[in-house]
């Protein structure tokens, strides 16, 4: 790139970054160097430092020590005013959105000088029609969809006129025909010489879309390369330091008895801002793995509230649990039944943070001899705590550690174990790898293999199709609260469940069922179409 | 038809206060605190502004030390629900205890003292017949109290200081991420809150009962506490309620006119059961308040780290 | 300057040591009132301190204010752990003493019928059920219609008191005490008993001491407590784990209101004797105070109940010895809780000097 008479000058360039929090050392001596128009990658798995890192950058957080040069000249980004000015704006991953406000209300408030409303309506559509990033500004945030809020800050960073654009895991919202469609936005971006930078973890993506690369890891960088050089292989081995634990083949085993059966569940909004669900059928058969894929928002949160039994709004029968009617119960009666089930948010739903993991147990062993005639057994409680502390690997102070005291890894283990030691029938398990680090996640995926082994049967739902490609044998979609017919993972495509994430998986359904002898997700029909089809379950 | 007119005036007289505590609660909540400690800041606004419009002569300026007195109280929340993050319900509380304390306290060499009736009535418009009697023969602060709600309606949802002040109240979170100083907005909106139940705390002890008494603003502030959630934090709506609420505390006077023999005990029930009666009509339904309710309202929010 | 730096962890100790260093910034700032009075800040702190315990008569004086503070204390603990702000445990007193005051004078009439021990025993119970009937109309008010209950307890307050006024000016006056607003005296038969000759304390404080111990139990080693705890602390949490909030609500704050009603059935049936117009200096407020000194923790509320009985003594002293307004009693309670919220700080916070 660079020509013979004269160097570039990096839009950006990080020289020796240093961050240090009571904890943890989040950065420390980061180098980085972005020329204009280029996009550049920040790669590394959780933990490693890149959303600190992007934080200074962005002049959210002030490094210890370290300086930042912007085209050639050092600078000091105080605040995010500061960083705006100098022409650096940010999409983060978690968004800086205004529920109740209009698109053109929340865009407003991004930028820094008083705007005529009319004006920036204008501007808004204009920019939208640009690059490929459609909106309404009159609609208030809380009616759009998550791929339509990521474009609404998107828009509202580019009206800011960047040089440069940060981008904090834009496509863990995505379905794939998203993303693509993100990628022609994003080089039409760079091709007019706006420097981007793009924090992922995801292996494929950046070498589809990166010019080049960062790699870090515990907060040092490791690496930098081009990453349409690199293999997956060796991004990952600079990404956490060794090669990618190998997936563990599952075995085939013998299918049991039905499970779980959902039928024809439908529930109206819980309240303003939920997902209704519709006419929801799926089986679950001991032995089997089953994952639901969906971008977020599109009715996992209610399907999982309806399940574990916090919603009990649903008829008796449209919930079987081993035969038994049990829509209409509460949580405990479904665990009496077998049921276990790790949910999404750990600290605040899965556990209590401020009590111990001891006291953490009582919330899904309530009974002998745990608790004996409303007394609290604590010695029986501490052991099994310690037993799952050891079991796991769980890295904590002891059972009378506060849960908020352990990693995100380390608690979600927890959480795990504590529900697998349960030896449920039926395990349900809300993204179970969010947000943890790559060992614990291989741990996590082991047990849950381990359970199916065991005969359990295991239903997963989770935003990442590579966990679901790897863990499942067969996949539902969710979209807009109605959940497709179910398709044997080794059947399925990425592209083909991302259509299905848009909900159009009627015409898929036609093809599909001709061959495999059935219509819609009927159990009894569906599992003697895999004995006929593949021949692996009996 | 005198009586009518009177009854009107009355009912305004009355409400006013509860009109300009409840818009200043409204801005502050507005902005995602809550502060239960208007009782107390009232309580300390009215004896101040007795005190100073007692010893100076000057009754305006028994306002202004109300309200300096509140901004002071205001302050001292501040302090802790903001800087040192304190849980907003306990510190409003203690808010309201230590208001009740002081008050009491300051007050005791004033108890029984009294000050003369002020000024009141805009000239030619309070000799209209009817009318005059009943809506313009009020004092000042009742005039007031229309234009700062008409002021607050413009700043919501004209101004950009107004939207950035909803989005604070919204997502703390969010505004601080585009690097909105949430906490010094915060304080502001505490500021005017302080400010407006310190007006409306003089009003009722240099104004309303010019007299002190311990135990004059009778709960006052925690029913302009129950108007904002009635009113689903629109001023427009404030204004409506604060008249309903000024109506049915001078009903109880009439009862007796009317020829209702209730006894006096029960019917000075009758401003806290109509303040229960709307509170439980405007939460029935949880989806109003979750669309009009700010969501960060009473939510510690430490802009921190990760 | 002085700034705040987050702790890794949680300090216990300094969860411990949080109240004792609220009440000593209290005494300090007490000191800095009374010199701001005119008066010797030593001489101000011993009258209001010191002065209240100084002999035995003096101690049981303390320990009988300690006995209502504490038992509102206790139940408003079990709430706020379960997150229920129950803040109208004065309204349930005054509920509570209104309905033992009637049941004793119903039974009060001269003629021998029930032994005095019978009545008494009826009277706290009808204490506890008025009590906790007033407090169920906060919980059936949030639980029907999502009534928030902080304003709903307290506007019943404002009502109870206006309910006593209405009965002693009405139907519970004494038709021979010339008009005045009070109920007659209860014979000696029907008042509870002391402990010593000598002082009034009753036993209605060694009722207090059994039922902290009671509660310390059922808080920290009933699977009943820990549903109300985890409810409070983390209710999305709860409703995983499949505990009932509205159940929570219910039962928080019916023994709440029972523990205020029996409290203020005791301060009628005590050292009151009859039912006045007033029948609390405002204990179920002070109690709000005493829980929070307690950390919500049963034995823990009995040293706050000390602390902020001492507090009336010593405003009590302060007015008759030093000429002050007794008011200043409150003006120290509403001065140790913001301490004490300020102090908590140092919980999740350490102190750092910073340039």
């Amino acid at each position: 790139m660079t020509s013979a008479d004269a160097p570039i000058v990096p839009r950006l360039e990080l020289n020796n970054i240093c961050k240090r929090y009571p904890a943890v050392v989040a950065n420390d001596g980061v180098n980085l160097q972005v020329t204009p128009g280029e996009i550049h990658a920040v790669l590394g798995e959780n933990g490693a430092g890149k959303s600190t890192l992007m934080k200074i950058i962005f002049g959210a957080v002030k490094p210890d020590s370290g300086s930042v040069r912007w085209n050639g000249q050092e600078v000091r980004v105080a605040t995010p005013q500061d960083a705006r000015k100098l022409g650096i704006a940010m999409v983060f991953q978690h968004f800086s959105l205004f529920d109740t406000l209009t698109v053109a209300e929340n865009i407003a408030l991004g930028l820094d000088q008083n705007v005529n409303m009319l004006e920036l309506a204008e501007q808004i559509a204009k920019t939208g029609e640009n690059y490929g990033l459609e909106l309404e500004p009159h609609r208030h945030v809380h009616t759009l969809s998550v791929g339509e809020r990521q474009r609404v800050e998107i828009v509202r960073a580019l009206l800011t006129k960047p040089q440069l654009l940060i981008l904090d895991e834009p496509t863990s919202v995505l379905t794939p025909q998203a993303v693509q469609k993100l990628f022609v936005t994003l080089r039409k971006i760079a091709s007019e010489g706006c420097s981007i930078l793009y924090i992922s973890h995801k292996l494929d993506e950046i070498r589809e879309l990166c010019h080049s690369a960062t790699v870090m890891r515990a907060g040092k960088v490791t690496g930098h390369c081009d990453p349409a050089q690199e293999t997956a292989a060796s991004l990952s081995r600079m990404m956490i330091g060794e090669d990618l634990p190998p997936s563990a083949h599952s075995e085939p085993v013998t299918l049991g008895e039905s499970r779980l059966l959902i039928r024809q569940l439908s529930l109206p909004k819980a309240h303003a801002f939920a997902t209704a669900l519709e006419d929801i059928q799926l089986e679950l058969f001991g032995g089997e793995i089953v994952g639901i894929a969906g971008v977020s928002g599109n009715g996992q949160q209610e399907l999982l509230a309806a399940l574990s039994g916090e919603d009990r709004r649903a008829a008796p029968q449209m919930i079987e649990l081993k035969g038994k009617p049990v829509g209409n119960r509460g949580p405990e009666s479904r665990r009496k039944l077998g049921q276990s089930l790790v949910p999404e948010e750990r600290l605040g739903r899965g556990a209590v943070p401020e009590m111990s993991l001891t006291s953490n147990m009582l919330l899904s062993h309530q009974h002998e001899p745990f608790v004996s005639k409303g007394m609290i057994n604590f010695s029986h409680t501490i052991q099994a705590a310690a037993d799952i502390i050891a079991r796991f690997r769980v890295k904590a102070g002891g059972p009378a550690a506060l849960a908020r005291s352990l990693s995100g890894g380390n608690l979600q283990k927890f959480i795990v174990g504590r529900e697998i030691t349960r030896q449920p029938d039926v395990f349900i398990v809300a993204q179970p790898t969010w947000g943890v680090d790559v060992g614990a996640a291989a741990q996590i995926h082991d047990e849950i293999r381990k359970l199916k082994q065991a005969g359990c049967a295991v239903l997963v739902i989770s935003e990442e199709l590579d966990e679901l490609f790897e863990l499942c044998d067969r996949m539902h979609v969710i979209a807009k609260g109605r959940l497709s017919p179910s398709i044997a993972t080794a059947s399925a495509t990425r592209e083909k469940i991302g259509l299905w994430m848009s909900g159009l998986w009627e015409e898929w359904t036609t093809a599909e069922t001709v061959s495999l002898g059935k219509t819609g997700g009927n159990g009894s029909r569906k599992k003697k179409s895999y004995s006929n089809e593949r021949g692996e379950h009996a | 038809m005198e009586n009518f007119a009177a009854l009107i005036a009355a009912s305004i007289n009355s409400g006013t206060p509860l009109l300009i505590a409840a818009l200043g609660l409204l801005i502050n909540e507005r902005a995602g605190v809550l502060n239960l400690g208007a009782e107390g800041m009232m309580l300390v606004a009215a004896i101040t502004g007795f005190a100073v419009a007692h010893q100076t002569h000057m009754p305006w300026l028994g306002f202004v030390a109300g309200a300096v007195a509140g901004m002071l109280m205001a302050t001292l929340f501040a302090w802790l629900a903001l800087v040192l993050v304190t849980n907003q319900v306990a510190t409003g509380l203690a808010l309201s205890i230590f208001g009740a304390g002081l008050s009491a306290f300051i007050g005791q060499s004033f108890v029984g003292q009294s000050l003369p009736a002020g000024p009141h009535g805009i000239p030619f418009l309070s000799d209209i017949p009817f009318l005059g009697k009943a809506l313009f023969d009020q004092h000042m602060a009742v005039y007031f109290g229309l234009l700062l709600c008409g002021g607050i309606i413009w700043f919501l949802y004209r101004s950009r200081a107004g939207l950035v002040l909803r989005a604070v109240g919204e997502s703390p979170e969010s505004a601080h991420a585009l690097g909105y100083p949430v906490r010094k907005i915060r304080y502001l909106a505490l500021l005017f809150s302080g400010a407006c139940c310190g007006i409306a705390g003089a009003y009722l002890s240099v104004v309303y009962t010019p007299m002190w008494v311990e135990g004059l603003v009778a709960g006052r502030g925690w029913i302009a506490l129950a108007l904002t959630t009635f009113a689903t934090w629109r001023p427009a709506r404030v204004l409506l309620g604060a008249l309903l609420f000024g109506s049915v505390t001078i009903l109880q006077f009439h009862f007796q006119a009317i020829g209702i023999a209730l006894p006096s005990e029960i019917l000075s029930m009758l401003p806290y059961l109509a303040t229960i009666i709307v509170l439980v009509l405007i939460s029935r339904n949880p989806d109003w308040i979750r669309l009009n309710m700010p969501a960060s309202l009473g939510k510690p929010f430490r802009p921190g780290s990760a | 300057m002085l700034k705040l730096e987050l702790r890794a962890a949680s300090s216990r100790s300094m969860a411990y040591l949080s109240p004792v260093l609220a009440l000593l910034l209290t005494i300090f700032f007490g000191a800095l009132l009374f010199m701001a009075l005119g008066k010797n800040p030593w001489t101000g702190l011993q009258v209001f301190l010191i002065e209240p315990i100084r002999n035995k008569a003096a101690i049981a004086e303390l320990l009988l204010k300690t006995t209502p503070l504490v038992l509102c204390a206790l139940g408003l603990s079990v709430c706020y752990r379960a997150n229920v702000w129950n803040i109208g445990a004065e309204g349930q007193l005054i509920a509570g003493g209104l309905a033992a005051g009637s049941t004793i004078l119903f039974f009060d009439t001269g003629t021998p019928g029930l032994s005095g021990g019978m009545v008494l025993l009826l009277a706290t119970c009808a204490g506890v059920v008025g009590g906790s009937l007033w407090a169920s109309i906060t919980a059936l008010l949030r639980d029907r219609f999502n009534a928030n209950e902080i304003l709903v307890s307290l506007m019943l307050t404002y009502i109870a008191q206006l309910l006593l006024m209405y009965a002693v000016n009405g139907p519970l006056k004494d038709p021979h005490g010339m008009n005045f607003p009070q109920s007659k005296v209860f014979s000696s038969d029907y008042l509870l008993p002391h402990l010593f000759s000598g002082s009034r304390l009753h036993i209605g404080f060694i009722v207090m001491l059994v039922a902290s111990g009671l509660m310390a139990v059922f808080v920290y080693r009933s699977f009943a407590g820990y549903r109300l705890t985890v409810g409070g602390l983390a209710p999305l949490a709860a409703r995983y784990a499949g505990f009932s909030s509205r159940r929570a609500l219910w039962t928080s704050l019916l023994i709440s209101g029972g523990f205020a009603g029996m409290a203020g059935a005791f301060e009628v049936a005590g050292p009151i004797g009859q039912v006045l117009p007033s029948i609390s200096p405002g204990y179920g407020f002070a109690a709000i105070i005493v829980a929070f000194i307690g950390r919500l923790n049963p034995i823990g509320t009995i040293f706050g109940g000390l602390v902020l009985s001492l507090f009336y003594l010593g405003g009590e002293m302060a007015q008759s010895r030093l000429g002050l307004p007794s008011a200043i009693t409150g003006l120290f309670q509403g001065m140790l809780l913001f301490l004490l919220l300020a102090c908590d700080t140092l919980i999740n916070y350490r102190l750092r000097w910073q340039k």
